[in-house]
């Protein structure tokens, strides 16, 4: 039990050096929560004094002196839990922001492999909810642990010292406070998990619903998108049900239970003044104390729920901590390699999630020249391109950049001399000028302008109200697919690459502007090193060497009027082509 | 994101009288929770001065049966309480639960009964938290405000009775802390609600960025952006810091800040009432009983303090919630609407149409056209030219402003709403994938059975497909489609449309480029649609194009050239040059041959 509880509490250890770097201001904190409750718990018996003091003659005088005290007393009190609170939420918050910059800096050394395991909104959750309840667990966690220790034990001992028997019996309800804090907080946490996701489901249907309008209006299916709203809104409202139920118990159990013990006190503790037992003063202290007892109760079950969720969230966080890169530097790299631009795959063979994706691929592509691949979908082009820059590993002495391993150049120095635009064009919600700098340290209007202008975007960049101002996204306009992919082209122009990689990144670029684009490139990609993934023979058609994939192998290689000649599958989708060229009316 | 933040006033008597009409329906709960609440209050009141009686007549007077006797009451008005709180608590929050179901489907109903154009101008983020998070705040109101503060009220209330009968000098020299309290607590809740707006956007923006970051992490890897992005996030997680830091500020003054108001109400207890007891002008347990309700003035001040906060937010809220309410439904049934017996044959004209989505903006001008029932229209045209919204007109998305469009020679604004559109089918360039499975995005909520289901897939070749998946029609499809291809969702689209067997095909083909095989499918499958259905086609294929009976030519809204693909071609006009254009793109792919 003890092994095992240690291990559960191993999950932690990765708080340790932050909780150490923060040793002052965490020490501090406690000694603050030693203090407050010192001054705190004093107070309750000089009430008492003050009241037993009534009996006595020349009591006038000395009632002041009580009054004052019981002032001071809060005012002492007040700056110590001034100080407890900004000390210790204090850390927490800074120790929040240390780790969620750890896990974002880390995220950023994952690989692509990382991110199709997990979803966005399993990462998102971690990174926001996991964070959240981890801090809780060492700010208020912590805090109000050390504070129920300390009042308990000072106001126990204060209690005791009044009568033992009269302390026994008025705490004897207390524990049920915590018990039930511990097992209703539980309880309602967790339903509310389960409304919280039923009312997201909810909101996930009015999005669809929403977007979806003219599908829905089209075929006439408002009817049926009300019912089956109607059936998640009800659905909700029964899982909100549950949850009213237990609430609706839990805050008057506490007071019940808190009741019986200030009722235990005015019976038994009424019996012993009578008696004579204890002072009339001894009897107000008593029930301040009891009074001073109940949050700490009340605190007990809610941090031990607290620590239990912080530390099943360390757990979850801990998985992504604990992910190593598989593509990073290894300890042979080259440190002092740089990119000519001549690619060669040597009889690589590569499986992805188990499933050989290419097989037995040998290809060499000289500096600056320009090669073309085209396959079906699910062929193996984009996965074979991908190795290029290390978004996948590929198997040791298979992949060569001018001649050396790619697994020996630093993979930095590799990623800045491609150039590549991937199939699913991603812009981020900031100005078309910041997507377009994206990957260089400083740009000025011109070279941004440029690299605009050699993707055909500037004509449409010029037309929005604020230029390359503009941003993108939710926020500012939303671009065609054609301008997106257009966008992304300047993004990888502008870093002057020796290698450019177009991944089907022309398939929403019209055929015309397609040809002017490609045009444009072959001016600039001269004596650089050029690879295009595509479906039309059109975008092809002027590479020095044309590479047909099928099922991850290589069928055809040569130029176009080569391919022609042999007659295979690509003269075959030339031919269809021919037949179904689209008619160029949008532009 | 800036506009949710907006608050105005804490109170409107306007919004608030709608806002009661929706209590109407349960107003015997309302009622019932009030009683209940006054009942839970009078208690509260009630216990110091049991504690008052237990010391002075019982305690004493060395009254040990009396003693028993007062802590029997008290136990019994204890469980009392626990039963109304219960109770009380069980039927506010139930009835709001109520009456949220009840907004939520009205909202929700009368967004679908708005015309297209109002989902123009209102981006679906923002009808969302119209209809979950603005609808959220208001069960708050309904909850936790409006019959609550009565509760909070008469607390206090009772407790101010209670301590100027037990002596009304000594009543009001505690009663002077009341209003320091309030004014610290209102400062502090200034303060931490201002925080709090802070921390809240500090969040939301650290969420963006991780979200897109997270989702764009090729590029940020590929475009060696890590450290710069890095950078920037850094300088957003500082900014949810300080604003943490701030929050934190707040909280740790105003507990203090209570605990010393509250000291000084028990030090002014002691040494005024202390001195009035040694006149004999008080009793001990009175002093006691002071004491303790010196100790119950805070918990209702700081409840109606918060109750401004929800009012204010329910205020925003509402007043949103009711502009949508009152959005008019611009495109209804007309009364008296024509539903004849039959389905429609298929005849299509368009008479002098006149349309603009603004003023007078035209972007159709003078449009007249007519389809035969079973003939197929192709329509091209630049961007622009107004082929969609022809399309658009049809199905009455929009009302047009001058002349007619006719269905089987009936003007289509006279016609009964569902038997028109369902006498379409549209298929758009950007398919619509609802999440589920395959089955239901052909489906939809419409009762078709299985096996035409079956037989649509059958039919626009999506059947291959479906065999190279284990689950089969079953397979389950998310929102983006992210599961499917471009051409997957494009024949997926075709069975929606099959299956729904309308008598008029609207299809806006898909300009994007798709592998040939695909492309050969999808052909065929546009050859199957248009089967003995009238369709008009926005074309931007060849092929498509000239198996077309007629082809409309439109440019800026008007319509410039009908005739078949040979006639247009003799006219040497706009298609003419269309036309010219794709068959010099294929001279340039020929001499490789």
């Amino acid at each position: 039990m003890a092994a095992a509880d240690a291990h559960q509490w191993s999950i932690l250890n990765r708080l340790k050096s932050h909780l150490f770097r923060h040793r002052g201001r965490i020490a501090a904190g406690f000694l603050a929560v030693l203090l407050t409750n010192l001054f705190l718990l004093a107070a309750p018996r000089v009430t008492g004094y003050a009241v037993d003091s009534l009996k006595e003659p020349g009591a006038r005088e000395t009632l002041p002196y009580y009054a004052l005290a019981i002032i001071g007393l809060a005012l002492c009190e007040g700056v110590f839990r001034f100080s407890m609170r900004r000390l210790i939420i204090g850390v927490s918050r800074q120790i929040e922001y240390e780790l969620r910059a750890d896990l974002f800096q880390h995220l950023e050394t994952l690989p692509m492999s990382f991110y199709q395991r997990n979803k966005t909104g399993d990462l998102m959750s971690r990174v926001t909810n996991d964070l959240s309840n981890v801090r809780m667990l060492f700010g208020p966690g912590i805090m109000y642990t050390a504070n129920t220790i300390v009042v308990t034990v000072f106001a126990v001992v204060l209690m005791l010292k009044i009568n033992w028997q009269l302390t026994l019996l008025a705490l004897l309800p207390l524990p049920v406070v915590s018990l039930s804090v511990r097992h209703f907080g539980k309880r309602i946490h967790d339903l509310t998990e389960e409304s919280q996701s039923r009312l997201a489901d909810l909101s996930a249907r009015v999005q669809e619903s929403m977007a979806g309008i003219r599908v829905v209006k089209a075929f006439v299916q408002e009817r049926y998108e009300i019912d089956e709203f109607d059936r998640l809104n009800r659905s909700l409202v029964a899982k909100n049900r549950e949850l009213i139920r237990a609430q609706s118990v839990f805050y008057p159990t506490m007071e019940l239970m808190i009741g019986f013990a200030v009722v235990i006190v005015i019976w038994v503790g009424g019996r012993q003044v009578v008696q004579g037992t204890i002072s009339l003063g001894d009897f107000v202290a008593f029930t301040v104390y009891l009074a001073r007892l109940t949050w700490p109760m009340i605190a007990l079950g809610w941090v031990v729920n607290l620590l239990e969720r912080g530390r099943a969230s360390m757990e979850r966080l801990n998985h992504i901590f604990d992910t190593i890169p598989d593509v990073k530097d290894e300890p042979q790299v080259v440190a002092d390699f740089e990119v000519e631009g001549s690619i060669e795959f040597r009889n690589l063979n590569f499986a992805y999630n188990g499933a050989p994706t290419l097989r037995n691929i040998s290809l060499a592509i000289p500096k600056g020249k320009t090669v073309a691949i085209v396959g079906a979908t699910g062929s193996g082009k984009s996965t074979l391109v991908q190795l290029i820059p290390r978004l996948y590993n590929a198997p040791p002495n298979s992949l060569f950049i001018d001649g050396v391993p790619i697994e020996r150049i630093p993979i930095g120095v590799l990623r800045r001399a491609i150039g590549f635009i991937p199939q699913d064009t991603f812009l981020f919600g900031e100005t078309i000028r910041e997507n377009i700098a994206f990957g260089v340290e400083l740009a000025n209007d011109a070279e941004i302008q440029r690299a605009a202008e050699i993707s055909h975007i500037d004509a449409d960049v010029q037309a929005f109200p604020n230029k390359y101002q503009t941003l993108v996204g939710e926020r500012g306009i939303t671009l065609s697919g054609g301008q997106k992919q257009r966008t992304a082209i300047s993004r990888a122009v502008i870093r002057d690459p020796k290698i450019l990689i177009l991944d089907d990144a022309l398939s929403s670029v019209d055929t015309y502007t397609e040809e002017q684009i490609l045009h444009e490139l072959k001016q600039v990609m001269r004596n650089r090193t050029s690879i295009l993934i595509s479906h039309r023979v059109s975008t092809v058609k002027e590479a020095d060497e044309i590479v047909v994939l099928d099922k991850g192998e290589i069928v055809e290689c040569g130029t176009h009027a080569e391919l022609l000649a042999r007659d295979g599958y690509y003269a075959e989708l030339h031919r269809r082509q021919l037949l179904e060229e689209e008619l160029a009316v949008s532009e | 994101m800036q506009e949710e933040e907006v608050l105005g006033k804490a109170y409107d008597s306007r919004l608030m009288r709608r806002l009661i009409t929706y209590l109407r329906p349960y107003k015997r709960y309302v009622a019932l929770a009030l009683v209940l609440i006054l009942f839970e209050s009078s208690l509260e009141v009630t216990f110091p001065w049991l504690t008052k009686i237990a010391i002075d007549r019982y305690i004493r007077t060395a009254n040990m049966a009396g003693l028993a006797a007062i802590a029997v009451v008290y136990i019994i008005l204890l469980l009392v309480r626990f039963v109304c709180a219960s109770a009380e608590t069980y039927v506010l929050q139930n009835t709001g639960q109520k009456i949220m179901y009840d907004m939520r489907t009205q909202v929700f109903r009368h967004l679908h009964t708005l015309a297209p154009s109002f989902y123009d101008h209102n981006p679906v983020g923002r009808l969302i938290t119209r209809v979950i998070t603005d609808v959220d705040v208001l069960n708050e109101l309904f909850s936790a405000g409006i019959v609550s503060i009565f509760g909070d009220i008469f607390t206090l209330l009772g407790i101010m009775i209670a301590i100027l009968v037990l002596n009304w000098q000594l009543g009001l020299v505690t009663l002077s802390v009341v209003p320091l309290i309030a004014i610290t607590t209102a400062v502090f809740r200034w303060k931490a609600r201002d925080s709090y707006r802070r921390v809240r956007i500090a969040i939301a923006k650290i969420n963006a960025f991780l979200q897109e970051h997270i989702t764009g992490m090729a590029v940020v890897q590929l475009y060696n952006r890590e450290r710069k992005s890095a950078r920037k996030f850094d300088e957003i997680n500082t900014g949810h810091l300080v604003a943490n830091l701030d929050g934190i500020l707040a909280y740790a003054w105003f507990y203090p800040a209570i605990e010393l108001l509250s000291s000084v109400a028990t030090a002014l207890i002691i040494w005024y009432g202390g001195g009035k007891v040694i006149q004999g002008a008080l009793t001990l347990g009175a002093l006691v009983a002071f004491m303790q309700y010196s100790n119950r003035f805070f918990q209702p001040i700081a409840d109606m303090s918060e109750k401004y906060n929800i009012l204010q937010s329910a205020m925003a809220s509402s007043e949103r919630l009711f502009t949508l309410i009152d959005t008019p439904a611009t495109i209804v049934n007309p009364p008296d609407a024509i539903k004849p017996a039959r389905s429609a044959r298929g005849e299509i004209e368009f008479r002098n149409v006149w349309f603009a989505y603004k003023d007078e903006d035209w972007v159709l001008r003078d449009v007249s056209f007519h389809a035969q029932p079973g003939e197929s229209i192709a329509i091209v045209g630049h961007t622009g030219a107004g082929k969609t919204t022809t399309t658009s007109l049809l199905t009455r998305f929009y009302d047009i402003q001058k002349g007619e469009i006719l269905l089987d020679g009936v003007n289509i604004a006279k016609l009964d709403l569902d038997y028109l559109r369902s006498s379409f089918a549209v298929v758009l360039q950007d398919v619509f994938l609802f999440s589920g499975t395959i089955e239901s995005n052909i489906r939809l909520g419409s009762p078709i059975p299985r096996e035409r289901v079956t037989g649509a897939a059958e039919n626009v070749n999506l059947a291959l497909f479906l065999r190279s998946l284990p689950l089969g029609l079953e397979h389950p499809v998310n929102e983006r489609g992210t599961t499917l291809s471009v051409g997957q969702r494009q024949l997926l689209a075709f069975a929606r449309a099959l299956a729904h067997d309308p008598h008029i095909l609207i299809l806006d083909e898909a300009t994007s480029s798709v592998d040939t095989e695909t492309e050969l499918q999808i052909r065929k499958a546009i050859d199957r649609l248009m089967e003995g259905r009238t369709s008009i086609i926005i074309a931007h294929r060849l092929s498509t194009i000239q198996r077309c009976d007629k082809i409309i030519v439109m440019h800026k809204g008007r319509v410039r050239e009908i005739g078949t693909h040979q006639q247009l071609l003799a006219r040497r006009g706009i298609y003419y040059k269309l036309y010219q254009l794709q068959y010099k793109d294929q001279e340039v792919a020929v001499p490789g041959d």
